[in-house]
């Protein structure tokens, strides 16, 4: 049995068990390790990837659920350019420190900001809840999505 | 004297350039131990012990069981002593005979394919004969303890004169609970031989300790162990000593397969198998006058160490010398333990035995205040250290102590006082339960760090680091410190540059890596800017008069630099030198236990739902006096995020045990906090600038942790008239608490 569906603009078709994480795919074959596992069960958020442009936890979603849809990891929200000024603020505001989290705040945020350019604190906290981050208190992201002076 | 936050600066020191590693790190580019592979790499896995304890009769592997190929280790194979050195090596690589704890190493397998390793473990046969287990600090005591220290001011007698002196004699007890790092990148480690040298790449913050450990397991020379750290997913204590274990397991599988073999635990194995902050109990008997004057301080430590000694010994040590908190207090007697359990082995964690100490100290504040009925800024102002101070070691406090100037600022900025007082007299004024609104509550900590080793740690370690002319005129810092996300990747080269008179794209940050730098000591203890920092500084001076003295007309640094390197290696290597002044007599603990101190007072908002006693943290205002912030935007971070791991210590965190094992033991069930659990944590730093750091700088990244739950707990007791003792403050224990005699202020 194979699925088949678009990874960053690019179409796969994949061979082999149906029920693979697609973080696994991700990580192994594709090559694309920017996606992180942090726990494996949902709960940290490090894993996460846009499903038809909507944050997924790519731990808990089996390839079969991909098929004919369209995955977008860190990379390609990334690569081009588009999303730079979000993430020199990341980095300016002290949004980032060890960084294991960041991917997965990246793709979060990302999606975020299509819907909403100016967010404000409580809409941030509700659409990055599901991802935890150990280091910063959260200030830092926070500072840098709401567009506040660092400190 | 005091300022709030600094200015920018030509010398670039108190501005915030952005970290070197930000772009790969929000890319997705940084390379963490999971993400590398190396040719014909294969992956471990470990048998764990189901047992707390137990004796092992038998071990045998069925190689018909397992996937072709497979190879496996026990302790049986091991080419050296069986032990991880770290203080010693009393903890086993292997267990060898007797399981001491749930999750301990039993053996080892690495197959082709991470799966192939696990299903490998179903091919080991393993005999049990379980015995009795010692499961919490209560049943250790009857036995001998892994450590034991005490210590106390002053001379003989003088703690019994004190009390006999005091108006009020105040007893009190507090316990903390098991606490989990939470580093979101989980252990991770690859090894493997190359040309006669053994290699070890993965998440660690001490390579020189991993290093160590492989030199001591496998009986090689210094030289043929090269260990190198990959990008740091976060450590907090977490990745000081276990790496040290996770290198040899590796190493001992890709020795038995003769390929590069990659161990990452998942999360589940990170938290049954690693390390946790010590569970304690601190029992508080204080003697006052009727002004609420500290006289007599008598203070007794538990600390559960788990299976085996780890780091306890430091960990203990420390928690001594921050028990008494910021306060002035003629006679102190401070005896600790550290008792050995049947449970994984704790270790260091972020604050390294300080917090539970200094919640304890903080509650014990509270209770005399209650008693005396002073409020607790009244108590704490009454009784803190200032400069000029001796501490029950003896240490005169030097002239950056900023106890008070923390605690009057965090006054100034929350109106504390005029707010805690006006809650309790409507709390008075309320009937209980009557409205169902959430209850405000504010309370305020003061807390402290002493940056840098314990004792003559430092002396030991001397700390060398290089500073180097490369070809093209940079000048490369070399270090064995990590940045685990802390920043210390930028925060270097800022003072190297400030230091050489040079912008920062003149300076260059050495990779960890064994083989390349030289041991500089761990990345622990707040030491990596104040120290270490402080070496940086003087080495590259020494680089910036040379080429400086070589300099022709019209020729810039960095033209004379790569000049001269040219001609010949340009290299300064620098230990560092402890003050004369700074001895400490380990046997006494009379002396300067450290260079000098790191102050903070926090004041904390929650809300607590009258009904179910959930508490929301609503914000927490840290005002931390650090000496010099040399990046104030990091320094902050520090601040928030250790901030934040107090308040989840405080509120939600606790690994719970039955019969040895640990309940929570995943995500799912381990809670930390989310960003809508999360208060408002504003930052306000102080910078009396310290004379014996680097620019000023003190240690910071430890500090936060010491302050945070005693300014939660307090504001829970101002919002309910409950009086938490321990942590987390649960609902469960709140209620718990309010049904006590004596459970109601």
């Amino acid at each position: 049995m194979s699925t088949t569906f678009t990874i960053n603009g690019r179409e796969v078709k994949v061979a082999g068990n149906p029920m693979e994480r697609l973080l696994d795919l991700l990580r192994g074959p594709l090559g694309l390790p920017g996606t992180k596992e942090g726990c494996g069960e949902g709960e940290c958020g490090a894993c996460t990837v846009l499903l038809d442009g909507v944050p997924v936890l790519s731990c808990l979603v089996p390839l079969v659920q991909c098929a004919g849809r369209s995955v977008e990891t860190v990379e390609a929200i990334t690569a081009d350019g588009k999303a730079k000024e979000m993430l020199d603020r990341l980095v300016a505001a002290g949004g980032v420190q060890c960084g294991a989290c960041t991917p997965g705040f990246v793709v979060s945020a990302w999606a975020l900001l299509q819907e909403n350019p100016t967010p404000d604190r409580a809409e941030v906290r509700r659409a990055l809840a599901g991802n935890l981050c150990r280091c910063t208190g959260y200030e830092g992201i926070l500072n840098a999505l709401c567009g506040e002076r660092p400190g | 004297m005091f300022q709030t936050a600094a200015p920018m600066t030509k010398s670039g020191i108190g501005d915030s350039p952005p970290r070197p590693d930000g772009a790969a790190k929000v890319s997705g580019a940084a390379r963490y131990a999971d993400d590398i592979s190396l040719p014909g790499m294969w992956f471990g896995a470990t048998l764990r012990s189901p047992h707390p304890h137990a004796r092992i009769r038998s071990l045998r592997w069925h190689s018909e069981r397992a996937p072709e190929g497979v190879v496996q280790v026990t302790a049986a194979d091991l080419p050296g002593p069986n032990g991880v050195q770290l203080l010693d090596d009393s903890w086993p690589i292997l267990a060898d005979g007797v399981v001491r704890h749930v999750a301990e190493p039993v053996a080892l397998v690495a197959a082709p394919t991470r799966i192939a390793a696990q299903e490998a473990l179903a091919a080991f046969e393993v005999e049990y004969e379980p015995l009795p287990a010692i499961l919490s600090i209560e049943e250790a005591l009857s036995l001998p303890p892994l450590y034991e220290l005490a210590m106390e001011s002053g001379q003989p007698g003088d703690l019994d004169a004190a009390f006999a002196r005091a108006d009020r004699v105040i007893e009190g007890e507090v316990r903390t609970g098991l606490q989990e790092h939470i580093y979101i990148e989980c252990q991770g480690m690859i090894a493997w031989m190359e040309e006669g040298t053994l290699h070890a790449l993965g998440s660690m913050q001490c390579p020189y300790y991993v290093h160590k450990a492989l030199t001591h397991a496998f009986d090689l020379a210094d030289e043929r162990v090269r260990v190198r750290a990959s990008v740091v997913g976060g450590g907090f204590g977490g990745k000081e000593d276990f790496p040290s274990a996770l290198s040899i397991h590796a190493a001992l599988l890709a020795r038995a397969c003769g390929k590069p073999v990659k161990m990452i635990y998942d999360r589940h194995e990170d938290i049954i198998g690693t390390s946790k902050r010590h569970p304690a109990i601190v029992r508080h008997r204080s003697g006052v006058d009727r002004d609420g004057h500290l006289l007599a301080l008598d203070i007794e430590i538990l600390m559960d160490g788990g299976a085996y000694t780890t780091l306890s010994p430091v960990v203990l040590s420390r928690a001594l010398l921050h028990s008494f908190g910021p306060y002035r207090c003629g006679a102190v007697r401070v005896r600790g333990k550290v008792v050995r359990t049947h449970t994984t082995p704790n270790s260091a964690f972020r604050g390294f035995g300080a917090p539970q100490v200094e919640l304890a100290i903080e509650r014990q504040m509270d209770r005399i205040g209650r008693a005396l009925g002073l409020d607790p800024y009244e108590i704490r102002d009454r009784n803190v250290v200032e400069a000029g101070d001796r501490l029950p070691t003896g240490q005169v406090l030097d002239a950056s102590t900023s106890a008070r100037a923390c605690l009057e600022e965090v006054e100034r900025r929350t109106g504390f006082r005029a707010r805690w007082r006006a809650i309790e007299a409507a709390r008075a004024a309320l009937p209980e339960g009557q409205d169902g609104a959430p209850r405000p509550g504010i309370g305020l900590a003061l807390y402290f760090h002493g940056a840098g080793f314990t004792g003559n740690g430092e002396r030991r370690m001397k700390s060398p680091v290089t500073a180097r002319l490369l070809e093209d005129g940079r000048i490369e810092i070399a270090t064995a410190m990590t940045d685990m996300g802390q920043g210390c990747a930028i925060v270097f080269p800022q003072m190297a540059a400030a230091a050489a008179g040079v912008g920062l794209e003149d300076l260059a940050f050495a990779e960890p890596d064994t083989g390349d730098v030289p041991d500089s000591g761990p990345t622990v203890a707040s030491r990596t800017t104040m120290i270490v920092g402080g070496v940086i500084v003087r080495a590259v001076t020494e680089i910036r008069d040379r080429v400086r003295a070589a300099a022709r007309p019209q020729e810039c640094f960095r033209e004379t630099a790569r000049r001269l390197r040219a001609e010949r290696p340009v290299e300064v290597t620098l230990h560092h030198e402890p003050p004369e002044w700074q001895t400490f007599d380990e046997s006494t603990y009379r002396g300067a236990a450290y260079p000098t101190y790191a102050w903070g007072a926090d004041v904390a908002e929650v809300e607590v739902d009258p009904d179910t006693l959930a508490v929301r943290p609503v914000r927490v205002t840290a005002v931390c006096e650090i000496g010099r912030a040399i990046h104030p935007v990091l320094c902050a971070g520090q601040i928030q995020g250790g901030t934040l791991q107090a308040v989840g210590w405080a509120l939600l965190e606790e690994i719970k045990m039955k019969d040895g094992h640990y309940l929570n033991d995943r995500m799912a069930t381990y809670i930390i906090p989310t960003i809508e659990d999360s208060p408002r944590i504003d930052v306000h730093l102080l910078e009396s600038g310290w004379e014996g750091g680097p620019f000023g700088a003190k240690g910071v990244g430890e500090l936060p942790m010491d302050g945070g739950a005693p300014a939660i707990l307090q504001a829970i007791e101002n919002a309910t008239g409950i009086v938490p003792t321990a942590v987390p403050a649960t609902p469960e224990r709140l209620l718990e608490w309010s049904r006590l005699e004596g459970g109601r202020s």
